[in-house]
Order: structure tokens, then C-alpha cells, then sequence
């Protein structure tokens, strides 16, 4: 294994390397039991957490996971700084490296943004969500959830993403790395969301029957991107929950066929799930958030900034 | 590289464990008694006198430190090391603890095996037994139990092998 800088995708990451991730973030998930959550392995590094897009989740799961390491932490928001004020991001970058940050975690609704960040840094980036592009940690922290659930070898297993595909950055890195682990995947979704550059060998499935008769071991639903449909790509939020939605009826057969579910949250009640999904025994979608501060947790312990990229 | 110079050979490295099982069991009267082996080889190390001890304590806990992410030169190495993760399933507030390495030398690994035991709770007592102190400690520390005491050159390298991790019992100086 060689040191790497960043970390901006899932494409460029090693079989070694996603490997290493996920089996480091076993101690550092076994860390949340202790009284004292903390190790002191970053101290003296700064994590910097640089958002041009909304996001309190992922945001606060990787501020938790730089903490938990002992960096120090440092927020940079659009509505706070100086990027409302016209500043561009080159500009901003040549301040953040002025300041000497080791990592910057980005997230920015131009796909490609981190990378150009990357280029211009000697600091780690991370990219936290680019555009439609990818969300690399969101992929690592759902196979490592999988590997919870099903054992280290995922191979027979099958997962099929619902909903927005074409908006999801998240379904573009996870199902790259749920192939990368030899799972089979497929996509239930509107024909107006279907990406135009799927791979021919995903299977596309119209209607929750197919996808019922393909026998999935775990169903994931995509957030319906609310903010992101200037142009809206169906005609109501009633109607997609209707032919999309898990309902409480899908839901009974999700529960009989022992399938299990997986969400990236935030979730829109009553549109990609109904309420008693959340309380449903195979629901993942709170495991998922405890695993991505031990899968960010890795990644930071994981990169090496300053080195060649 | 000249050949390694064995040091002790299986019978003697077993005597010496025996050894320290001894005098832990002379100076600790219990009841309780925890064993903390310190990753990579004092965790065989604290298994075997976990073995030997069993029978005398009414309770003998055995548990295992990584010490990595407390490693004090983390930040020097090209590469994150791949970490094995700590193992210590039992409240450690007020217990008596032994602490194991198989070498010590500049005392840096048990000052990290400390911190991080101390993230965990606040034992009554701490000890620290080790199979061989080479000397050339760089840390205020000192064992309170020792296997064997060899003179080496710093530039020498004492080298423990156990079956459970290696193919051998035995150990070696290397220069």
C-alpha cells in the first residue's frame, strides 16, 4: 500500500485499500462503547469541514469522527464566510492553506469541485459529496453495514437501489462499491430518473413487482432530492410514494421475504418510505449513521497528508 | 547479516514464563487479578500465565491492548499501521492489572499501553511484566516482573517468538 492523499472516489481506491478502510473501522466502531470515546491518535492535526451545499449530517459525522481522533476541528460554511461574498474557490483554498489545515472534507453541487481542491492543496481532501458525481465515505459506510449484516463476503448477495437514481450521487458510489464486493445490483426507478449512462448489466425494473421477483436481500432507498428538482421529474410527491414509496403494504412483503432496508437519510416521510419502516427490525438506517463515524474515522486515520497524490 | 544468537531456547523461555507466573502469584493475593497482554506478542505472553495462574484466583480476567492509535510517533510513519483494535471485556475501574510485553526497551509501548488503559477506566493498580528487558529505556518506567535481563548493543535487536504467532519457541539477538 502506497500513502495517499485523498480520498475523491471509489474508482480510484485499491482492492487493499477499501479493504483496509473497512476492516479498520471495526476497532474504531468498538471505541463508541468506552466511557472515554476519544484517542488521541490526530492530535495536533486540523480537520477542516468546508460545505458549499447544506448538510448537517454528514457534516457533524465527520466533525464526531475528527474528534474522536483528537483533531482539531474548524467549520467553513457558505452562509457564514466569505464565499457569499464572491470569493472563488481557488481563493478560498489559498487562505484554508494558508492556515495550514491537514484535511479538508468537502462538499460542493459542481461534481469535480474536491478534485480541483485536491490539486491545490498539500492537505488531505475528502471529498464529502460532489454534485451527482460521488459520496465515497456514504459507499464505504454501507458495505461496511452490509459486511455487519451478511459476513465479509458479499458475493451472492443482491441489492436494489430505488428512486432517484440519476440525482444520487450516493447510488453512483455504493453501487460501485457493492460491485467492487461481487454483489449484484439493480434499479427500480421513474423513467425520468433513470441515468443515461447505466451500465447495460444493471438490471432496470419498472414496478416493485419485478423487483419483488428478483429476490433482493436488501432494498435501498434513495432520498427523493427535493431541493435539486427545479424541473420536477414526476408529477407529485403522492403519486411517487404511491408507485415507489415502500408502503405499508411493500413493506409487509419486505418483512415476510426477511429483506432488508437501507436509506442515506435524511428521510422524507410518506415519499421514499412510510413511518413504520423506521421501526421496522431490518431497517438499517440508524446503523448506518453509528458506522459512518467509524468508517470517517478510519479514512482520516487511513490518508496521509502531504503526500504525493 | 550474521545469523541470530539464540538466547533462550524452548525449555528456558518456558522456565522464565513460569517464572514470572511465580512471583506474580507470591505478590498478588487476589482474589481478583486482571491480565492485559499488549499487542503483538505480549498477548501470548499474558495468555500462557493466564494458563498457569487459573487455578490459584477466584477470578482471572484476560484482556489485549493495541496500542497504535496511542503510538507517540503515528504521525512519523509513511503508513497508517493496520490495527488489530483493543480487547478488554471487563470493567477495568478499580481492578488490579498486570500489564504484558514480551520486550521492553525505551518504555515508549507501556507508556502508550498506560494512556490508553487509563480511556477505559481507573484501575486500582498497575504492574508490568515483561519477558525480557533489554535496557535502554527513554520513558521513567520499570518493570515490576521480569523473565530474563540480557545486555545487548542498541543496535542489537532481541527478537521473542511464540508458537502461537510464529513456528518456534525461542529467543534471539540479532544485530
Amino acid at each position: 500500500m502506497k500513502p495517499r492523499k485523498d480520498l475523491l472516489d471509489i474508482q480510484s481506491l485499491t482492492d487493499e485499500e477499501i479493504e483496509f478502510i473497512l476492516t479498520s473501522a471495526v476497532p474504531f466502531k468498538n471505541l463508541f462503547k468506552r466511557s472515554v470515546k476519544k484517542v488521541p491518535t490526530l492530535r495536533g492535526s486540523t480537520v477542516l469541514t468546508l460545505f458549499y451545499e447544506p448538510s448537517t449530517r454528514t457534516r457533524s459525522s465527520f466533525e464526531i469522527a475528527a474528534n474522536r481522533l483528537s483533531a482539531d476541528v474548524t467549520n467553513f460554511t457558505v452562509g457564514n464566510s466569505s464565499v457569499v461574498k464572491g470569493e472563488s474557490v481557488l481563493d478560498t483554498i489559498s487562505t484554508l492553506e494558508a492556515m495550514r489545515t491537514d484535511y479538508i472534507v468537502v462538499r460542493h453541487s459542481m461534481s469535480g469541485i474536491p478534485n480541483l481542491i485536491a490539486k491545490n492543496t498539500t492537505a488531505s481532501v475528502i471529498n464529502a459529496g460532489d454534485g451527482f458525481h460521488a459520496h465515497p465515505t456514504q459507499a464505504l459506510l454501507d458495505v461496511f453495514t452490509l459486511r455487519e449484516v451478511f459476513g465479509d463476503d458479499l458475493r451472492a448477495k443482491r441489492i436494489a437501489f430505488v428512486g432517484d437514481v440519476q440525482h444520487s450521487r450516493v447510488a453512483r458510489s455504493t453501487n460501485l462499491l457493492c460491485r467492487r464486493m461481487g454483489m449484484t445490483t439493480s434499479m427500480l426507478a421513474p423513467g425520468s430518473l433513470v441515468p443515461r449512462d447505466r451500465p447495460e448489466a444493471i438490471e432496470l425494473f419498472t414496478n416493485w413487482s419485478e423487483l419483488f421477483a428478483w429476490k433482493p436481500d436488501v432494498i435501498y432507498l434513495l432520498r427523493v432530492q427535493m431541493e435539486r428538482q427545479n424541473v420536477p421529474f414526476f408529477p407529485s410527491i403522492g403519486e411517487y410514494h404511491r408507485i415507489y414509496g415502500l408502503t405499508n403494504d411493500r413493506l409487509q412483503r419486505v418483512r415476510d421475504e426477511g429483506i432488508h432496508v437501507m436509506h442515506p437519510g435524511p428521510v422524507n416521510r410518506g415519499v421514499e418510505l412510510n413511518d413504520s419502516v423506521m421501526t421496522y427490525e431490518r431497517c438499517l438506517i440508524d446503523q448506518q449513521v453509528e458506522n459512518g463515524i467509524a468508517i470517517r474515522m478510519s479514512v482520516l486515520y487511513w490518508l496521509k497528508p502531504g503526500s504525493q497524490s | 547479516m550474521p545469523d541470530p544468537r539464540l538466547i533462550l531456547d524452548k525449555a528456558a523461555l518456558q522456565d522464565r514464563i513460569q517464572r514470572i507466573a511465580d512471583s506474580i502469584r507470591q505478590r498478588c493475593q487476589g482474589p481478583d487479578l486482571a491480565l492485559v497482554g499488549i499487542y503483538k506478542r505480549g498477548v501470548p505472553l499474558a495468555e500462557r500465565i493466564y494458563e498457569l495462574l487459573k487455578p490459584h484466583y477466584q477470578t482471572l480476567l484476560l484482556g489485549r491492548v493495541d496500542i497504535t492509535l496511542y503510538r507517540d510517533d503515528i504521525n512519523r510513519l509513511q503508513l497508517a499501521p493496520k490495527l488489530v483494535g483493543t480487547d478488554i471485556p471487563f470493567d477495568l475501574d478499580d481492578q488490579h492489572i498486570i500489564l504484558f510485553d514480551e520486550v521492553m526497551q525505551s518504555g515508549r509501548t507501556v507508556r502508550a499501553a498506560l494512556d490508553e488503559l487509563l480511556d477505559y477506566g481507573r484501575p486500582a493498580r498497575v504492574e508490568l511484566a515483561v519477558l525480557i528487558d533489554r535496557g535502554g529505556r527513554e520513558m521513567p518506567i520499570t518493570p515490576d516482573y521480569i523473565g530474563e535481563i540480557v545486555q545487548v548493543l542498541p543496535s542489537e535487536r532481541v527478537k521473542v517468538r511464540f508458537t502461537e504467532v510464529d513456528t518456534e519457541d525461542a529467543v534471539y539477538v540479532q544485530e
